[in-house]
């Protein structure tokens, strides 16, 4: 029953102008960037900001409006013999896979074009933008749901970004400068685990060179997330970042009253 | 047949219904009706599982429920046809009964190919009309059905009803317009406050108010509803 909703679902979030925007614009900066700077490393650094930044703020906003914007359709939905579990599933999967697809479309195509789609670099990026995708697509339904006011719910997925983007790092090196006469090795990898985005940016750092150039924070980046424990730890955060969330989700979408 | 026995439910500070007991008959249209806050839709959520209960039971067959929103709002990509055919598939075991039929009484046919957000809310309320009928529910709840509904596609839907009361099906349904609750109930449930104040057939309201027709009587009841219970 849940496939049979999931593809009722992706072809309306398919066909709508946002996926196709979406995909222009990935599409669009990765051709520019390609073009306007030279080497592979310059382009995926410019477009690991771009992104960084934007994948999870297009994933927080776009799901957690399209949640209350549904309202009428989800009703509908519950009032038919469907599980409520495959209801949330159609929808989550529904909404994050056709902006996923459009982020790896608008990516892959013109880094295929110019011949370093399978760089490590390249792939570890499109591997991190799509856990992002995931991440913060279950962050705003979950928020969607709990949050029953549809402004409070928009306001709360925007300062939740605001909160991983920008402010967590600056948390970050308030911390180690406060501590820095404390060994702050093994506090600072936590506290890049627990933001899906910081995580996501060490990844993709630490295929270049450029790591080197972080100095001692490079080096015990590099040390911890370039060795297969840490590429586990990695991938199981990520892994995490988008189960718990979407778990969270599905059990305030199971007592919810509509 | 619907019974829903000892029925509460509270949102924070609210009590929202209180202690209901009721039973809508099979074959009956029973309008529910109350001031704004009285828990009509509330009880109508209840039935349809969109909300829990905090007490109480409801007996009902899910699987011949039909059930028709105020708001008709789809996907707004998917064309009127997908719609349709979305909530069939929701369906495996049972076939629809009526839907190409449905389609044509609507008037429907030349919008099946255009996507939702292309229709007006009428049409869209046509096709949340088909969706609600197309497996001939058992028991069907409509929430403000003509709501947007041009005078010929709301006749048509009244007919429908009808008809559809008259195959055995349960009906409830809510609405402003007394008129139209005059010319489809049978039975009337008044709900104050989340209790029931009134709940029975249309001629013994109409005995107990004194008054002359069915929207007098609702008028007079939500002006002195105490006057009524008592």
């Amino acid at each position: 029953m849940m496939t049979r909703l999931l593809n009722y679902v992706l072809r309306d979030i398919g066909r709508g102008r946002w996926v196709i925007l979406y995909f222009a614009f990935f599409f669009v900066a990765t051709e520019g960037l390609l073009f306007f700077t030279a080497g592979e490393a310059k382009t995926v650094v410019g477009l690991m900001n771009i992104v960084l930044l934007l994948i999870p703020l297009a994933a927080t906003m776009f799901g957690t409006a399209h949640i209350h914007n549904s309202r009428d359709f989800i009703e509908l939905m519950l009032s038919q013999p469907v599980k409520r579990s495959s209801i949330f599933t159609a929808l989550y999967l529904g909404v994050a896979l056709p902006f996923l697809a459009a982020f790896l479309l608008g990516t892959a195509i013109p880094t295929a074009l110019h011949g370093i789609l399978l760089s490590s670099s390249v792939l570890s990026l499109l591997a991190t933008g799509s856990a992002l995708t995931m991440v913060f697509f279950a962050i705003a339904f979950y928020i969607a749901i709990a949050v029953h006011d549809k402004a409070a719910s928009l306001g709360l997925s925007f300062i939740l970004w605001l909160f991983f983007a920008v402010l967590y790092d600056g948390i970050i090196l308030a911390i180690t400068v406060a501590f820095s006469d404390y060994p702050m090795e093994t506090p600072t990898i936590v506290m890049v685990v627990l933001n899906p985005i910081d995580l996501a940016r060490i990844i993709v750092m630490l295929t270049f060179d450029y790591a080197a150039l972080m100095g001692y924070t490079g080096a015990v980046f590099q040390k911890f997330f370039g060795t297969p424990f840490g590429i586990t730890i990695s991938a199981v955060s990520l892994v995490l970042w988008t189960a718990v969330p979407f778990v969270a989700g599905l059990r305030a979408f199971n007592r919810k009253d509509w | 047949m619907i019974t829903v026995t000892d029925l509460s439910k509270r949102f924070k500070h609210h009590q929202v219904l209180n202690h209901l007991t009721l039973s809508f008959p099979s074959g009956t249209v029973t309008a529910i009706i109350g001031p704004n806050g009285s828990g009509k839709t509330t009880l109508m959520k209840c039935i349809l599982g969109l909300v829990a209960p905090d007490t109480g039971d409801i007996s009902v067959d899910r699987l011949g429920l039909g059930y028709m929103a105020q708001i008709a709002r789809y996907p707004e990509n998917l064309t009127a046809r997908e719609v349709i055919e979305m909530i069939a598939g929701l369906h495996p075991d049972r076939t629809p009964v009526s839907t190409q039929q449905l389609v044509e009484r609507f008037g429907l046919q030349q919008h099946l190919e255009k996507p939702m957000r292309a229709l007006s809310g009428g049409t869209r309320q046509k096709v949340g009309a088909v969706i609600a009928m197309m497996f001939g529910p058992t028991a069907l709840l409509l929430d403000e059905p003509t709501a947007g509904l041009d005078p010929v596609a709301s006749e048509r839907l009244k007919d429908l009803i009808s008809e559809i009361r008259d195959q055995g099906a349960t009906i409830l349904i809510t609405s402003h317009i007394l008129s139209e609750i005059q010319e489809l109930a049978d039975r009337v449930v008044y709900l104050h406050e989340g209790s029931v104040l009134y709940s029975g057939d249309v001629d013994s309201l109409l005995a107990q108010t004194g008054a002359p027709t069915l929207s007098k009587a609702i008028a007079q009841m939500m002006g002195a509803p105490d006057e009524v219970a008592s």
